[in-house]
């Protein structure tokens, strides 16, 4: 086949950081190419340059046989390269249609004409099998569908190279697979993707070749038939990974974590959490499964008191902590990773050392007397913290805005795990985050629970939560259907009650069923 | 961190400075138009502001009002407010320090003097606090309450010079303050007074406070990202309200200024909007204390050198308010283009 892309000796240096050092990579024509590696390997540096939002040092790009100069994105348009971005960059109030044609509208005299606009996107989203409402607003749409429109208005600027970064990591199981058949419609098209992502699983199922990168050099690229999941995950980290988490048999104590009855509205008014009734106990990890979207988030966000519950009641330690204040529901015990780390768990222009005593800052030793901050502590609490938990690049005070995603969610790992919480809820603790660090996290995790911590992990992957709980919940429209100890749960169980059915029904009709 | 305040990127200083050579060349354009050398005008602006000790004094005490009010909108800036209001809140500080100072004679001026100078910060504290609180109960944008707050300054200290605290003549303004209350000069025959004392003092607490303190820390973090402030415990709406406060506190002084060391009472609509200034002088000075003084003394400067312009030479003097405009215009510009920047760089 084609070489439609050739990449040849990229180099890229920041400030302290070696992100790209001569890096070579091609694409064929209609081959969607799986760039893997470590958090900060340099894959979103590689592509912001093929995509001209970043200018490399050295090295050379070949599209189709001629060698180019991609200085902007515009560029890249011109060269028929479309990027989707993890993070989109939509108009919120505008429509599809709107969104998709934007910077290149079929004009009419000075005005969009947005009928012609409609009709060309039902066109291309016809052609390429990706279905949507060219007149919905963006607004209204899901994270999936949001992903699509990005996606629709690359090919519409006639992307015939589109790199994916990282697209599967905000999408729900089901999404993926969605994804994946749109990816397979668009291979047969013609058109070359190079698909940025962190689950060896996905790599396995739909790319033709891998190329992996460690530490901003390329390790290899492979056909992906030539390849398994141990060989992968030690070509990304350089050595044996345990793919498996290794974890004695718990011995869990008395209660920590009690919730009663527990009713949450959303602002809008609609019930999110719905009589939710659950117990954690000292030593133990419970897991909540579940798609996302069901009251989870909610429901953890009322716990860490950011939201106010309608009716019912928390405990935590048998002191009533319904209705306090997050700050002090902190100091009760309570660690808490947020699953939005941008949104939540991080003041990304902070440094690294400010981040780590967020929700700290109150006490000794980071406030001295007449709430002047001890400089030293917050520095030697940052040293430490880097090092135990390998935050790389380990510059403590660089804003946490240059670290790259699994090392952001490393930063609030560290800072939540190491107050040893008597509680800790973990929500999508590993999303975005390299196998390595995956690792990492689920044995600290395992750790905090053998140290007497009562766990609370909340996870869209159902195979973290199959591989860290002890009992799991599964949580579907604002309630609690059912709670498993963890040998009476599989995937295919787990399945089946997330989409709505009935635990009696599972035992009765073999599990093939989905009820309502 | 300790470092991350000390260490300012080249470019943060540089783009300020660009901006102001910048609209010294547009300025140039203006001044050709009018048959005038550019640089014989721009000469005659240095001379007077800068060539002299009584120029440079003059210079100063026009930037004294304006480190404070560019102070204050720099610090509720920190904490993601845009509080319009200090010229509201700078009426509100003014009027409550002539009030310490007319009424309560006979007090030593160690005590009247502080007096009436925390009077005008309480003042203009307690004017800010308001929209800061309606802002955090009830989520009712600061702009538009700080607005509708200085348009009731304006008709609350109108009616209260022209009714009860009028003073005996038919003019709208109260009596004076007594003397145990007002600035000492520094230089007479020029007006500056100590007043740039407490400004630099005003300026090296913002610092500390700042950068220094938890509540720097809270305020930095309230201004950054509400969101994960609120995870980290942090008290939102109490923040705001105190940085509004605190914002409005340091409006309060740019009036209690005007006040016991330049006009010794409290005369109708006083301000060359003084409040408004504080908003070009704090996004030139990067919201920094530092760059807000630097800021503060070339506005100064402008307006000192205006003056002789228009007297020497044939510029009119409005050119300083052009050159005001394009300053603040290039400030905005440069803003612009880096947070355009770093949305591209985040990609
Ligand atoms: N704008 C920047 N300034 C300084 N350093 C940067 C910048 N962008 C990235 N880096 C650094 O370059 C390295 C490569 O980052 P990059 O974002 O390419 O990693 P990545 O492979 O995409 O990681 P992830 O899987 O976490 O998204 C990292 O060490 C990161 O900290
Ligand atoms: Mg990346």
């Amino acid at each position: 086949m084609a070489i439609v892309l050739e990449m040849k000796g990229i180099t890229k240096q920041f400030p302290g950081v070696l992100a790209n050092d001569r890096i070579s990579f091609d694409v064929e024509e209609g081959e969607i190419h799986a760039l893997v590696g470590e958090n900060g390997s340099g894959k979103s540096t590689l592509m912001s340059i093929l995509y001209g939002l970043y200018r490399a040092d050295a090295g050379e790009i070949h599209v189709r046989g001629q060698r180019v100069q991609i200085n902007e994105p515009r560029d890249a348009i011109n060269l028929k390269i479309g990027m989707v971005f993890q993070h989109f960059m939509l108009v919120e109030p505008l429509t599809v249609a709107e969104n998709i044609v934007l910077g290149s509208e079929i004009k009419r005299g000075p005005f969009l004409d947005y009928d012609r606009a409609v009709a060309e996107v039902e066109r291309l989203s016809e052609s390429y099998g990706l279905k949507i409402d060219p007149r919905a607003k963006i607004q209204d749409l899901s994270v999936g569908l949001q992903q699509r429109v990005e996606i629709l208005k690359a090919l519409y600027r006639g992307a015939e190279i589109l790199i994916l970064d990282e697209p599967t990591a905000v999408l729900t199981p089901q999404e993926v697979d969605d994804l994946m058949e749109v990816m397979h419609n668009l291979r047969a098209k013609g058109t070359s993707i190079i698909f940025i992502t962190h689950k060896i699983r996905e790599v396995l199922a739909i790319s033709d070749r891998v190329t992996v990168l460690r530490r901003g050099k390329k390790v290899g690229t492979k056909a992906t038939a030539d390849t398994n999941p141990q060989d992968l995950a030690e070509m990304m980290v350089g050595r044996e990974v345990l793919l498996q988490v290794e974890k004695d048999e718990a011995k869990p104590g008395e209660d920590v974590l009690e919730v009663r009855d527990l009713v949450v509205k959303d602002s809008r008014g609609a019930y999110k959490v719905n009589g939710v009734s659950l117990t954690v106990r000292r030593g133990e990890i419970l897991g909540i499964a579940g798609v996302e979207g069901n009251g989870q988030t909610e429901l953890v966000e009322c716990l860490a008191g950011l939201i106010h519950p309608e009716s019912g009641q928390v405990f935590l330690g048998g002191k009533d902590i319904t209705d306090w204040p997050p700050l002090r529901i902190k100091q009760a015990g309570l660690g808490y990773v947020p699953e939005d780390r941008h949104r939540r768990g991080l003041v990304l222009d902070y440094s690294i050392a400010d981040n780590l005593i967020l929700g700290l800052h109150t006490e000794a030793p980071f406030r001295k007397r007449f709430g002047v901050q001890d400089f030293k502590a917050i520095r030697d609490n940052a040293g430490k913290l880097v090092e135990a938990f390998d935050i790389r690049p380990p510059y403590p005070h660089q804003p946490a805005r240059k670290l790259s995603g699994g090392n952001q969610q490393k930063v609030v790992v560290a800072r939540e795990f190491d107050r040893n919480p008597e509680l800790l809820i973990c929500a999508q603790p590993t999303r975005g985050v390299d196998i390595g660090a995956i690792e990492f996290i689920h044995q600290q995790v395992v750790a905090q629970r053998d140290r007497g911590a009562a766990v609370l992990l909340v996870s869209a992957e159902l195979d973290e939560i199959l591989s860290l709980s002890d009992r799991i919940a599964v949580m579907y429209n604002g309630k609690i259907v059912a709670v498993l100890p963890r040998e009476e749960a599989d995937e295919h169980k787990l399945g089946f009650l997330m989409l709505g059915g009935r635990l009696e029904d599972y035992k009765a009709g073999g599990g093939n069923n989905v009820a309502g | 961190m300790l470092d991350k305040a000390k260490r300012i990127p080249v470019a943060v200083v540089l783009a300020p400075v660009l901006a102001v050579l910048l609209a010294l060349i547009v300025g140039s354009a203006f001044i050709l138009t009018v048959g005038e050398s550019p640089f014989s005008a721009y000469k005659v602006l240095l001379q007077e502001s800068f060539g002299s000790m009584r120029g440079f004094a003059t210079t100063l005490q026009r930037a004294t009002p304006l480190m404070f009010t560019g102070l204050a909108v720099a610090f509720a800036f920190r904490a993601g407010l845009f509080n319009i209001g200090a010229e509201g809140q700078l009426y509100i500080g003014a009027f409550a320090a002539a009030w310490v100072g007319f009424t309560f004679t006979g007090l030593p001026k160690i005590i009247h003097l502080p007096l009436a100078v925390m009077a005008g910060m309480i003042g203009g504290a307690i004017w800010a606090a308001v929209p800061g609180l309606l802002k955090a109960k009830f989520g009712i944008h600061e702009v538009i309450n700080s607005i509708m707050m200085n348009y009731i300054a304006y008709f609350l200290t109108d009616w209260l010079v022209t009714g009860p605290f009028q003073g005996s003549t038919m003019i709208p303004e109260t009596k004076r303050v007594a003397a145990s209350a007002t600035l000492s000069r520094l230089m007479p025959p020029t007006r500056l007074t100590t007043a740039l004392y407490i400004a630099f003092a005003a300026a090296a607490v913002m610092y500390f406070l700042m950068w220094r303190t938890k509540l720097g820390y809270e305020i930095r973090a309230v201004g950054l990202n509400p969101t994960a402030a609120e995870y980290g415990g942090i008290n939102v709406a109490k923040i705001t309200v105190a940085a509004m406060a605190i914002s409005g506190a340091l409006a309060g002084l740019a009036g209690t200024e005007q006040i016991l060391g330049l006009n010794n009472r409290f005369i109708q609509r006083f301000s060359p909007d003084l409040g408004f200034m504080g908003v070009a002088v704090a996004l030139l000075g990067k919201n920094h204390p530092v760059g807000i003084i630097l800021a503060a003394v070339l506005f100064g400067a402008l307006q000192t050198g205006a003056a002789a312009m228009d007297r020497l030479t044939s510029v009119p003097r409005e050119l300083i308010t052009i050159l005001q405009g394009v300053i603040i215009f290039f400030v905005a510009a440069e803003y612009l283009f880096t947070r355009f920047m770093k949305s591209k760089g985040e990609a």
